[in-house]
């Protein structure tokens, strides 16, 4: 899969964002006055901005409000409703800690429950593809979900959760690479079923349709990504989860936690890039390419 | 709106046979001419006349080599469109209701003034039907002619879809599967047509039908060694060839 820049910063932002507001709004940090605003800011900066950066790749983004309308089926219309209710009662739930220094802790809990679904809806709009095998399984939402929890800790200065969370999120990440590496194998489809001629002997792509390329190839098959991906696998692991991990082990002080945030951004975006870079789509056995 | 009909009242489709494709082309064309003249936002080519072409389709034919463990390859011409999946992923993902499968004849179809161009029903075809216009910014699809098929002011015997009434070989066929009286599903039953992936689970209504099974060795035989004993000047040559050696 083509891995689009604005896709790939809106789910890593997005992803912190919410995190952060999951453990607002539990009440495991309860901050009040200044230091609230702060908080917020910096979760609101990153959830926004990052559903900001995904109406980017939209061909009509005038139309964005169209996409509400389909919760019943659609993963990314519910996502639509997820992250919009979640920042609304959010912003609610942080003017009253900001403002009157008091919590209502109802409202965060619903909020935190919201900011959740939101980071679980996103998963599901890549887990639900079938036609995307090394998507198509328990570990993308396992992996986004430990990710954004994990990162939010980290945001937060939490250092026990995210400790915890961290570790959780290589066990997911590991998990999301072992298991995808196996699953368009696995997936049972083939050139031999995408032409229905597997049973007449080997099967071999001859000549594409086209001398050029097309927009299917261009968005499905991307193959450059891929050459560096024991590099960027490596840095997921090592500066997104390990480092930060180790950071925090060795004492916190807001610089340290600063270098900690930053690091995990760094292995964020690999593990993101890596995720669609690495991800073959089923079409691309038509062309031959995987 | 993107919720699947249960059932559709016909299943109109396409029965593409590879026996008789020729693998000409014709049907790519007479798509993108009759699909860029008419409903819809044009097919845009992008650089068409520059280093890098590249363009919208909605129906491209690719070309298959098949091996088998003994005999000679086989060259299949394979043309693909979109299948009007009867559980088509496509529909179900749309955000905003702009796909849809048409519950009176099946046919799956976008509404482009409400597509916002996020490309996921395209993420979610196995087929690679679906391609986004990079000029209009829309998702487009094989429409089945939908301005065709059902047009009064179009003579009867072109009121099929563009690819099927030029295809010069009768590679292509139109109509519906509901009916098991029609001439797709008599094919489909005669000749053994096949759905395309069945494993991804879409239940397309488009159907394939196979290569009929060579009734010759379409091989031809070896060519016999030339004058292996031969006289006269051509046995001097040989001799002195094979002195120079290397066979």
């Amino acid at each position: 899969m083509h891995p689009a820049p604005s896709v790939i910063l809106f789910t890593s932002l997005s992803g912190l964002g919410f995190g952060l507001l999951v453990w607002l709004g539990l009440g495991v940090l309860a901050p009040t006055g200044w230091v609230a605003f702060v908080f917020f800011t910096i979760a609101y900066l990153l959830a926004v901005g990052g559903l900001m950066a995904s109406t980017f790749h939209l061909g009509h983004p005038e139309r964005a409000l169209k996409a509400f309308t389909q919760w019943r089926t659609s993963w990314l219309s519910r996502e639509a409703w997820a992250s919009v209710a979640a920042l609304v009662l959010m912003a609610l739930y942080g003017a009253g800690l900001v403002f009157f220094a008091s919590r209502w802790a109802v409202l965060g809990y619903l909020g935190a429950a919201l900011s959740l679904l939101t980071v679980i809806t996103t998963s599901m709009i890549y887990a639900q593809m079938r036609t995307v095998p090394r998507w198509n399984n328990p570990t993308t939402p396992a992996m986004f979900l430990s990710y954004s929890l994990a990162g939010g800790a980290l945001l937060a200065g939490e250092v026990t959760i995210a400790i915890w969370l961290l570790t959780i999120a290589v066990v997911a990440q590991v998990a999301h690479w072992v298991v995808g590496d196996r699953a368009l194998a696995g997936s049972g489809t083939t050139i031999a079923s995408a032409t229905g001629l597997g049973d007449r002997g080997a099967v071999r792509s001859f000549e594409p349709p086209h001398t050029g390329t097309n927009y299917l190839m261009d968005e499905f098959i991307h193959v450059v990504g891929r050459k560096h991906r024991v590099t960027l696998r490596a840095i997921a692991l090592i500066s997104g989860l390990l480092m930060p991990s180790l950071i925090l082990l060795a004492g916190v002080g807001h610089l340290l936690a600063a270098v900690a945030v930053l690091l995990h951004l760094v292995g964020v975006f690999a593990s993101r890039w890596l995720f669609f870079a690495e991800a073959e789509h089923v079409v691309g056995l038509y062309y031959g390419k995987r | 709106m993107t919720a699947l009909p249960e059932t559709t009242d016909r299943k109109l489709g396409l029965v593409i046979d590879l026996d008789t494709c020729v693998g000409c082309h014709a049907c790519v064309i007479s798509c993108k001419g009759w699909n860029t003249e008419n409903y819809g936002a044009p097919l845009a080519d992008t650089d068409p006349y520059g280093a890098d072409p590249s363009g919208t389709y909605l129906n491209r034919v690719h070309s298959y080599e098949i091996q088998p463990n003994d005999g000679p390859a086989q060259l299949v011409h394979f043309p693909k469109s979109c299948l009007h999946c009867e559980d088509a992923p496509c529909v179900t993902v749309c955000p905003t209701g702009a796909s849809y499968k048409r519950s009176e004849d099946g046919i799956v179809l976008v509404n482009e003034q409400d597509c916002i161009g996020c490309g996921l029903c395209a993420w979610a075809c196995p087929y690679g039907a679906r391609e986004m216009d990079p000029a209009a910014g829309v998702m487009k699809k094989c429409t089945l002619c939908v301005d065709r098929i059902y047009n009064e002011n179009l003579p009867e015997e072109d009121r099929e879809p563009a690819c099927v009434r030029t295809c010069p070989a009768g590679a292509r066929h139109f109509g519906d599967f509901a009916d098991p009286d029609s001439h797709v599903s008599k094919l489909t039953a005669d000749r053994g047509g096949m759905d395309l992936m069945p494993e991804q689970g879409t239940k397309p209504v488009n159907q394939y039908l196979p290569p009929r099974a060579r009734d010759a060795q379409m091989q031809p035989p070896a060519l016999k060694p030339v004058a292996e004993d031969a006289k006269g000047f051509v046995g001097w040559l040989d001799k002195a060839l094979s002195r120079v050696g290397g066979g």
